[in-house]
């Protein structure tokens, strides 16, 4: 039988580690929401804004929070790129073809990165303290990443309820035209949109990067997880992700320390599965 | 001197064509209707003066200045606001919230307070239920909302798509109420309806519209008594 | 005969006679990428299936390797003839379509939001198969157990000829498939459901029928391509048979051959695999990732400039010049 202080011990950790998931749920969400359009690719932006970390930390000696803003920026100019090379051309295809658009992107960032980089996992050596309370033990490494994803999650709360151009994002992904008719460029709120989403990719890289290495694919170990969340949540739907985000964290975590690492990675697909089956609209379903 | 005009303009989606070779205009201060059948392509032609549809062929100016073929959001920024067909609010967002989305343009922006007392002190109702989603009003205050946001862009002419559509006759006559009070504000209107009787009362001047082509043209209280009216009356 | 159909057949001797050309020092090279060529243009087509009537799916590794890594494991642990092995994989496969059809087509899910539940999907195919590396082995794959001669019994030949024959016979059958689909009611049903599905529904086609028999019936055939490339490889890996990777080059291959007609997969993968063996000889060894990323690269350039595929812009172009004369002559 498991001692209970080691279920309290992993509940927590998984409390933790759903807050970064809910990062990257949400910034995917948040593009899709708005522009209507998933980017198979957005886990592999988070990748290489781990490398940008990873490497103005390691190999020019940065102070790891300045080298997390250089991440963030780059991640936003990263969106921004994409947006503009990559989605605005094909705005008005298929979606087959935007989806493969975005895939291809995939295939590009992972062989770049390995061609640059190599196979190689790479991490930043943090000496941080580790606490413990009650019996359970909280490291920094986990406790700093988590309290960090919730300042941002409210942040992202209230730029998209109380500043304008938040509620002008909001506005668009419930009514393209009608906000056209408003006299907003579609355009100018996607660039808008994708830098926020690209900026979260690279928040989420830096909080990701103090517990795990980097490598090219990276985007393999928590792209599928942040694709069964979002479809899990609602696509589209921002609590839902919120929601989806911790329930798939606690179970990845509590089955992980009931069994195996592996079967809670099993058990949450089986989970995903069966949700599937029943509300394949997601949690809080959206309505289309 | 007209604000708006269209001459020979030609629009469709696809290979369907909806309008064929429609003129008309509109001067500052005036108040115009464009009635006709469902499918007569009313709809159509608020669109293409918006700026949603591109015309395929004709002129259409605003002010003098050409705007056919730009998007959406540059013709609105030229004074145009349009209020949509259903109406169209935005329904998560609150009513306040709703308002400032009308005032999305800079010149808006600037006098968003004294627009928003204005829309508050014709729509009462708005004021009282500014915190509420706009998803739960009832039709009617939807439209109120809708007629209310286009006003926060403080435009120089208002379209209006079947401002009646889906209202009990209780809210029809209160909207066209409103549309009135506003109009006497100054406001130059373009309204679309299918509602003859009550829009002609409204307006100074209408055009018949029927399968895309305007069939008549002439002042509200002439038109009333033709045999159109009638006709389209009964084809309701 | 019309030149088409002379050209046709033409084509079909000449792919019939291939292993006895004398192409030298090169046949096996040849034989081998021809074998990869048919069953992935086999594996191509079955998804067009799905994705010519806009249920696109990004995952179709789930089905590729359900049908590899069932007959493999069959065969390997309980000697199980890959031909039986095969038919339980399908069944097996198109029991999980069915799971992923029906709620999907109940609840209108379609679009990026389709593509992306099956996507994850096939994700969980490959991270199962990683999971359970006590029987599957993992990341590391496994291989066909030899039967140590050729039999037919264990699917397993020495000679590549024999492959070459087996997946020529198989591309002609899912050709024919193909055909069969194109010219049948369902595919008059399945383009109203993809135009206006109120409409074709309040004709009384039934949609939910149609998409979940047109899903299983892709999510089959790929299985059985699954199975056919296990049987050739003699060795399965979950990156290389499930997963994004592997759906991605799928739908990549066809959509850029052309969805809409019969040998749309068929140049699409020929000329997606020509292009990957020949980045992969240009680049070797020598700059480990820059044949992948030149890859990557040509299919963004692809998808955004050719939209319509090949056949699609080869058709639009022809349209335009037969246009053109006669604007001149007004």
């Amino acid at each position: 039988m498991i001692e209970p202080i080691f279920l309290a011990e992993a509940a927590i950790n998984g409390i933790m580690l759903g807050g970064i998931l809910a990062l990257l749920a949400l910034g995917l969400n948040l593009i899709f929401g708005v522009i209507d359009i998933v980017w198979i690719a957005y886990v592999d932006l988070v990748m290489v804004c781990m490398y940008v970390l990873y490497f103005v930390v390691q190999v020019y000696g940065w102070p790891f929070w300045l080298g997390a803003l250089a991440a963030m920026a780059f991640g936003a100019a990263l969106g921004v790129g994409v947006h503009l090379l990559i989605i605005t051309p094909i705005l008005g295809s298929a979606p087959v073809n935007q989806l493969l658009a975005t895939g291809g992107l995939l295939f590009f960032l992972q062989s770049f990165a390995t061609f640059l980089w190599t196979t190689d996992h790479k991490s930043v050596r943090l000496a941080l303290p580790s606490w413990e309370i009650g019996g359970i033990f909280l490291p920094a490494t986990r406790l700093i990443p988590f309290a960090i994803s919730i300042l941002a999650l409210v942040g992202l709360y209230v730029f998209l309820t109380r500043t304008y151009v938040g509620t002008a994002i909001r506005a668009v992904s419930q009514d393209r035209e009608a906000m056209a008719l408003m006299g907003a460029s579609p355009q100018r709120i996607y660039i808008v949109t994708s830098a926020v989403g690209g900026l979260m990719a690279g928040l989420a890289g830096a909080l990701l990067l103090f517990q795990y290495s980097v490598h090219p694919f990276f985007g393999g170990q928590f792209g599928p997880l942040t694709f069964m969340i979002c479809v899990l949540g609602g696509l589209g739907n921002m609590v839902g992700a919120f929601v989806a985000s911790f329930v798939m964290s606690e179970i990845i975590s509590i089955a992980g320390v009931v069994w195996s690492t592996e079967m809670g990675y099993v058990i949450a697909f089986v989970v995903f599965i069966v949700m599937i089956f029943a509300r394949p609209g997601g949690i809080l379903a959206r309505r289309q | 001197m007209s604000l708006l005009e269209l001459r020979g303009v030609t629009a469709g989606y696809g290979h369907f064509t909806a309008l064929w070779d429609v003129s008309l205009s509109v001067a500052a201060g005036e108040a115009v209707a464009v009635v006709g059948p469902n499918g007569a392509g009313k709809t159509t032609l608020l669109r293409v003066i918006s700026g949603l549809i591109a015309p395929r062929a004709g002129d259409l100016a605003f002010e003098g200045a050409a705007l056919g073929g730009k998007p959406a959001y540059e013709i609105v920024a030229h004074g145009i606001a349009h209020v949509p067909e259903g109406r169209r609010i935005f329904p998560a967002l609150t009513v306040s919230d709703n308002l400032k989305m009308g005032a999305y343009l800079p010149a808006a922006r600037r006098r968003f307070a004294e627009s928003l007392e204005r829309v508050y002190a014709l729509f009462p109702v708005l004021a009282e239920r500014r915190a509420q989603r706009a998803g739960s009003l009832s039709g009617g205050e939807q439209q109120m909302l809708a007629i209310g946001r286009a006003l926060m862009s403080r435009p120089k002419l208002i379209l209006l798509d079947e401002p009646s559509m889906g209202l009990a006759p209780v809210m029809v006559l209160r909207v066209f109420d409103l549309i009135r009070r506003i109009r006497e504000e100054g406001y130059t209107i373009l309204v679309v309806e299918q509602n003859v009787r009550q829009v002609l009362k409204l307006v100074d001047r209408a055009y018949l519209l029927e399968v895309g082509r305007i069939k008549m043209e002439g002042r509200a209280a002439e038109l009333g008594e033709q045999d159109f009216v009638r006709k389209a009356y009964v084809g309701l | 005969m019309s030149p088409g159909r002379a050209l046709g057949l033409a084509l079909a001797a000449l792919l019939a006679a291939g292993p006895f050309l004398p192409l030298g020092g090169m046949q096996e090279y040849v034989i081998h990428v021809m074998v990869q060529i048919f069953i992935w243009s086999f594996i191509g087509g079955a998804w067009s299936l799905m994705g010519r009537f806009g249920l696109v799916s990004l995952g179709h590794g789930a089905f590729l390797g359900l049908g590899a890594y069932a007959t493999t494991l069959l065969w390997n642990f309980w000697g199980l003839t890959p031909w039986l092995g095969g038919v339980l994989a399908v069944l097996l496969t198109a029991v999980v379509a069915v799971i992923v059809a029906y709620p999907c087509s109940r609840f209108r899910v379609i679009g990026h939001y389709f593509a992306l539940v099956t996507l994850a999907v096939g994700e969980v195919v490959r991270l199962l198969i990683i999971a359970e590396r006590n029987w599957t082995g993992g990341s590391l794959g496994v291989s066909l157990r030899p039967a140590g001669r050729d039999s037919l019994v264990a699917m397993q030949f020495a000679d590549k000829r024999v492959f070459y024959y087996a997946a020529f016979v198989l591309w002609l059958l899912g050709l024919w498939v193909w055909a069969r689909v194109d010219r049948s009611m369902a595919r008059s049903a399945m383009e109203a459901i993809g135009e206006d599905e109120t409409a074709a529904a309040s004709v009384g086609i039934h949609i939910t029928r149609f998409k979940i028999g047109i899903t299983v019936l892709s999510a089959s055939l790929t299985a059985v391509g699954g199975v056919a490339y296990a049987q050739y490889i003699s060795y399965v890996n979950p990156d290389t048979l499930a997963g994004i990777g592997v759906s991605l080059r799928i739908v990549f291959a066809v959509v850029l051959g052309g969805m809409y007609s019969l040998l749309g997969a068929t140049v699409g993968t020929a000329l997606t695999i020509a292009l990957g063996e020949y980045l992969r000889i240009v680049f070797g060894l020598k700059f480990i990732g820059m044949a992948e990323t030149i890859y990557g690269l040509l299919l963004i350039v692809f998808i955004i400039f050719l939209p319509s595929g090949i056949y699609g812009s080869l058709r639009g172009l022809v349209a335009r010049v037969g246009r053109a004369p006669a604007r001149a002559g007004v």
